[in-house]
């Protein structure tokens, strides 16, 4: 039983780092001069946009906590909304957290935007697909001794290592190399 | 301008050049390299407002060494620097920088008069205008237009008075930063004009396209040979070849150019030789590389010199060999001056690493004693050995008094940090004994005390991330920007771990709950809305920074510029309306709180003075920017007025402000008390005169002590009767006194600084109030059963919110970013003394320090102030039964007198450690980096500035803490009072 859960939690996890390299290494075949630091933007799109499908495709074929009640169409339709609207208000609440940290309120919106669309699409949809919608469970997992389940481990692990990454990702910005994609790092 | 139309118009008489200073670009500093010729030392620019005179060789010196009468006109600074040389000066007051006029109209009265009366060989006019003009509006200010045509006109009128055998020198000693302001060494800083005219030609050929850029050392060989004069003994500039051309022939140009060159290195060369012998720091390879260019080119300049006199070479062959020889000596000096330039700084490697290590043996001494604080008796023997290490210098000092006092001083420390720490390791082995004898200490396992070690692990690692930053330049640069990050990391992580240790969320996982129910505490919203708040605090503190001009598109705050320099009148009503409305709103919240906690209502004179006195100093402030941001100009026959209202009004604060200060320890106690032994009813607030809903309110919320009952009842025999004391704000009679304290400073400090730092102001007792209320809610969410101890995340937080409001208060770690202009509020004249213009620049530039310091306690004061919970508040105090529920606030801490002192020593210490470690990482920093490129720019002046600032916050605190037991003085005697009744 174990050894099949870590072996799907590997697998899963392979999967994830390699969209992330493939949306970095791919899109140069497509688009014209694109690189990661030159347009950055689009490739946070990218980079976001692929992990997104790869944890929802991941999230329909492991199903790491199976509901034991068969739920009707219309409470999935619900609980999808539900997970969209969660997922943009972490968007909106990471924006908040990065201006509040010191990024510039008007210049580079987007930029900020982006970076906090990608943060949560690492953090919160990772949440959102493992536990659901349900704000309980979440702080549950994440107190010192919710975990459950392996799933429940790597879910705090990765949460944690992103929050912390982009955290780290600050401390590059004083050194005077003065490029443009220093101002956001990105994190895994 | 004149300047460019003489230069363009007569290309042989007058010449521009580019005048290069050698930082720092100081007043004082620029004229000691205008007359010695030598490079400034670093440390001289602390002495800039206290100048001492000059003890060096300098120009003025030979001069009147030489029988030549020197005139000066100006700048009073030279007075300092020059006593009785001068053979006839008029000196105007300098300080003043707001002062435009004094100086330029003394000296255009006198200056025509004394060139066409002609008894001088040099005259030296010194203007201050324009430079008091930048300081004061900034470059780019209608007043600076004024004032450079004026200057221009001035130049164009001296001119016609010229005689013919007269040289024109009009140089600026350094620049201005867009700022206006000077000090450092960026290019805008250092760079100023030379103009040479002269009514007989100078120069044989035009000017070149671009001007020469000539070092400001130049000018004083130059100056010398042609006056007729030796160069200064320890000059070490490079004579000006241009102005020895004469109006000869090519040959004679050269040839007397060289002989100037040739007098030039021969000082240099034997400056240079009695340098080396005296001290060691000048590279000897370098020296010796030195040496031998000199020797060449003086055997080449004899050979060719007596080849001259024979007549042997042809003319154009000459020309070439007077042109390579003459490139030979310019190589030379050149060179000798990079010498000096690279290494002029001397070290003495071992005193600074044994400072280091006697800081570092101070912050152990700090960590252990505040681990230690609850053992008493410890501290007996501290000072014991502190004795003993003192008894030691004196015989020391007295044996041998020649000693330097700094090592002394530091002799002394060692030797008592020495009896400390031996002190220490002899008690370990006992306490260690005791230790493992305590069940729960011996049964913890190795990831449990991991564990408990843990949790300081996680600000000090905030601190040593601070620390770390301050090794590289750029961290120090960007300082402004990395405490706040650092702050607010600090702030996620302390909730981030309380939320992680479940403490935010009641406990749930028991199997009887449905997993849906998990409830958060009533008190975690508050909590997230505080962490939210000091968030926004923190961005907000950010509107107030001042740029460095290492940042290359940096704009400094509008809000640090002056109201006055404001154009537009709605923005300026506006603006002005703004800084009264913060005013306002810091008086209208202290009195709240201050009546929230019942301290508002006794009769005492310090209640009276919060009443009446606090407003009225408000209105004085407020008085006072009406005024000073009025232009100067519209105001006309009022001017008298206004220069009297602008003493008045900051001399009223500082008048009020002591007044207040010397009250709060006078008669610290803000307590009212109302005997009810009388009147057996219960008890009924009486506050007079204001409305029924009020005293309600106040019945509700003041708080009420019965402690003081049972002593009573103890002495009252059998309890016949029940003797009841009300006191109203007993239980915050602490952190009143500290709050009205902090509030007066804060009064006098924002007076200092310019009007719309009034938000900043605010803003910083908004933030410390978050913070307080984060601590306080922090720990009786973590449960702990003993507020006495404060934890190192409050600590760390308070030290680095200090640093934060350093910054926010438009301060940053480097010269020209100093408000000078703090030292003339309320002092309209020069000051006689040097002291208190030094004070308020520094009250000035370490507000947030003083603030936050004297306000230390407060940490360990505010848990017991909120012990109060909402559910005991109703409670009416009929019952003495109930008496024992009663919340007793701060006079818990009256109970275990001993155990308060030493968790205020305890505390202290903490914050001493903290402050220090930052100090620490400053010292190695300045020492290890000794050589780096930025260290005259960025780790010098960082060092400095954090040195003082500790000096400052640990005097505050001291005076803080004293406060405190000041206050608990009080209290006795006010029991002591009570109780014969």
């Amino acid at each position: 039983m174990k050894d099949t859960e870590i072996k799907k939690l590997l697998f899963a996890h392979i999967f994830c780092v390699v969209s992330i390299i493939l949306s970095t290494v791919v899109p140069s075949f497509f688009l014209e001069n694109f690189s990661v630091l030159g347009t950055h933007l689009t490739w946070l799109c990218i980079c976001s946009a692929c992990v997104t499908t790869v944890n929802i495709f991941l999230y329909i074929i492991v199903k790491p906590n199976p509901s034991s009640k068969r739920s009707s169409f219309a409470h999935k339709i619900s609980r999808f909304l539900k997970c969209c609207i969660y997922f943009f208000m972490s968007c909106i609440v990471f924006h908040g957290i990065i201006v509040l940290y010191g990024a510039p309120l008007i210049e580079s919106v987007l930029e900020t935007f982006l970076f906090a669309v990608l943060l949560s699409t690492f953090t919160t949809l990772n949440c959102l697909c493992m536990l659901g919608p349900n704000i309980q469970a979440w702080i549950r997992v994440f107190s010192k001794n919710g975990a459950m389940s392996i799933w429940d481990n790597s879910l705090q692990i990765t949460t944690m290592c992103s929050i912390v990454g982009a955290w780290l990702g600050a401390f590059p910005i004083p050194l005077d190399w003065d490029r443009p994609w220093q101002n956001f790092c990105s994190e895994v | 301008g004149a300047l460019h139309r003489l230069a363009a118009s007569r290309p042989r008489h007058a010449r521009l050049y580019r005048f290069r200073a050698d930082p720092p670009t100081t007043t004082m500093q620029r004229i000691k390299g205008l007359t010695t010729g030598s490079l400034p030392t670093f440390v001289d620019v602390g002495s800039n407002f206290a100048s001492y005179a000059i003890r060096e060789d300098n120009l003025l010196a030979q001069l009147v060494r030489n029988g030549r009468r020197v005139v000066f006109m100006g700048d009073d600074t030279w007075d300092g620097l020059f006593p009785k040389m001068f053979s006839r000066s008029y000196f105007f007051p300098s300080f003043n920088v707001k002062d435009l006029h004094t100086v330029d109209d003394g000296i255009l009265q006198h200056l025509y008069t004394t060139v066409d009366g002609g008894d001088w060989d040099l005259l030296i006019a010194h203007f201050l205008g324009v430079d008091h003009c930048g300081h004061k509006h900034g470059p780019d200010h209608p007043e600076m237009a004024k004032k450079l045509t004026q200057m221009n006109e001035m130049i164009s009128s001296l001119v016609d008075h010229l005689e013919n055998d007269t040289l024109l020198l009009v140089a600026g000693d350094h620049g201005m930063t867009d700022t206006g302001d000077h000090g450092g060494d960026s290019e805008k800083e250092v760079n100023a004009a030379l103009f040479v005219y002269s009514k007989t030609p100078l120069f044989r050929a035009g000017p070149p396209e671009e001007p020469e850029t000539v070092p400001q050392v130049n000018l004083v060989p130059t100056l010398a040979l042609l006056l007729g004069v030796p160069i200064p003994y320890s000059s070490i500039g490079e004579v000006m070849a241009d102005l020895f051309e004469g109006d000869g022939d090519a040959v004679t140009a050269s040839l007397s150019q060289l002989a100037a060159y040739h007098v030039n290195a021969k000082q240099v060369d034997r400056f240079l030789d009695s340098y080396a012998l005296a001290a060691q720091d000048l590279p000897g390879d370098r020296l010796k590389q030195l040496k031998e260019l000199f020797t060449a080119a003086a055997e080449e300049h004899a050979q060719l010199l007596a080849q001259v006199q024979e007549g042997l070479v042809a003319s154009p062959e000459l020309e070439a060999q007077l042109g390579r020889l003459r490139g030979h000596f310019q190589h030379y000096l050149r060179e000798a001056r990079a010498v000096c330039t690279a290494s002029w700084a001397r070290f003495h490697p071992f005193r600074m690493v044994a400072g280091c290590a006697l800081i570092a043996a101070s912050c152990l001494l700090c960590y252990i004693a505040s681990e230690l604080a609850n053992a008493l008796d410890f501290y007996h023997h501290c000072f014991y050995s502190l004795f003993g290490g003192l008894l030691a210098a004196a015989l020391l000092g007295w044996a041998r008094v020649d000693l330097d006092p700094i090592l002394v001083v530091s002799w002394v420390a060692a030797a008592s940090q020495l009896g400390f720490f031996w002190h220490w390791w002899s008690q370990r082995p006992r306490r260690i004994h005791l230790a493992s004898v305590r069940p729960p200490v011996a049964s913890m396992g190795l990831w449990q005390r991991l564990r408990a070690w843990l949790g300081p692990a996680l600000p000090l690692g905030i601190l040593a991330l601070r620390c770390g930053a301050m090794f590289s330049d750029s961290f120090v640069i960007a300082e402004s920007q990395v405490v706040p990050f650092l702050l607010a990391s600090l702030a996620m992580l302390w909730v981030g771990k309380l939320h992680w240790d479940g403490q935010l969320s009641t406990p749930s996982d028991a199997p009887k709950q449905p997993p849906g129910s998990l409830s958060c505490h009533k008190e975690s919203w508050p909590l997230l809305g505080l962490l939210a708040a000091l968030l926004v605090c923190l961005r907000l503190s950010s509107l107030f920074h001042q740029c460095r001009d290492e940042v290359p598109h940096c704009q400094p705050s509008p809000c640090l510029a002056p109201l006055s320099s404001l154009r537009s009148p709605q923005a300026k009503n506006l603006c002005y309306l703004l800084c009264v409305a913060s005013l306002v709103g810091l008086v209208y919240a202290v009195r709240r709180w201050l009546r929230h906690y019942g301290n508002l209502n006794s009769t005492s004179p310090l209640v009276l003075f919060v009443r009446w006195g606090f407003p009225l100093t408000a209105f004085c402030i407020a008085c006072y920017w009406a005024v000073t941001s009025g232009t100067e100009d519209t105001l006309g026959k009022l001017q008298e007025l206004v220069q009297a209202a602008l003493v008045t009004f900051p001399r009223a604060v500082y008048g009020l402000v002591a007044a207040g200060l010397l009250l709060v320890l006078w008669k610290p106690v803000t307590v009212f008390a109302q005997d009810s032994r009388a009147a057996a009813g219960p008890i009924v607030t009486p506050f007079q005169g204001a409305p029924s809903s009020e005293a309600d309110l106040l019945h509700v919320i003041s708080q009420i002590y019965r402690r003081m009952q049972e002593s009573l009842n103890s002495r009252l025999e059998g309890g016949s009767r029940w003797a009841a004391v009300a006191a109203y704000g007993l239980g915050s009679v602490y952190s009143a006194a500290l709050v009205i304290t902090l509030t007066l400073l804060g009064f006098f400090l924002l007076l200092l600084h310019s009007e719309r730092m009034s938000l900043s102001f605010l803003l910083l007792f908004l933030e410390a109030f978050i913070l307080l209320r984060l601590h306080v809610s922090a720990m009786s969410l973590a449960g702990e059963a003993e507020p006495f101890v404060v934890p190192w995340n409050a600590v760390i937080a308070w030290v680095l919110a200090t640093a934060q409001f350093f910054y926010s208060t438009g301060h940053q770690p480097i010269f020209p970013a100093i408000h000078w202009n703090a030292a003339f509020v309320g002092f309209h004249e020069d000051h006689a003394t040097h002291l208190v213009p030094a004070l308020l620049v520094a009250a000035n530039t370490f507000a947030s320090h003083i603030l936050f310091a004297v306000g230390c306690p407060l940490l360990l004061l505010w848990p017991f102030l909120c012990e109060t919970p909402g559910s005991r508040r109703k409670r009416l105090k009929k019952d003495p039964q109930d008496e024992e529920q009663e919340p007793l606030m701060e006079m818990r801490l009256r109970e275990a007198p001993e155990r308060f002192s030493a968790v205020l020593l305890q505390l202290g210490l903490k914050y001493l450690f903290v402050l220090g470690m930052q100090l620490l990482a400053c010292v190695c920093t300045a020492m290890i980096l000794r050589r780096h490129l930025m260290v005259w720019k960025v780790f010098a002046p960082k060092f400095l500035f954090e040195a003082l600032g500790f000096v400052v916050s640990y005097v505050c605190l001291l005076l803080g803490i004293s406060l405190v037991l000041r206050v608990d003085c009080a209290i006795s005697a006010w029991y002591r009072q009570l109780e014969p009744r």
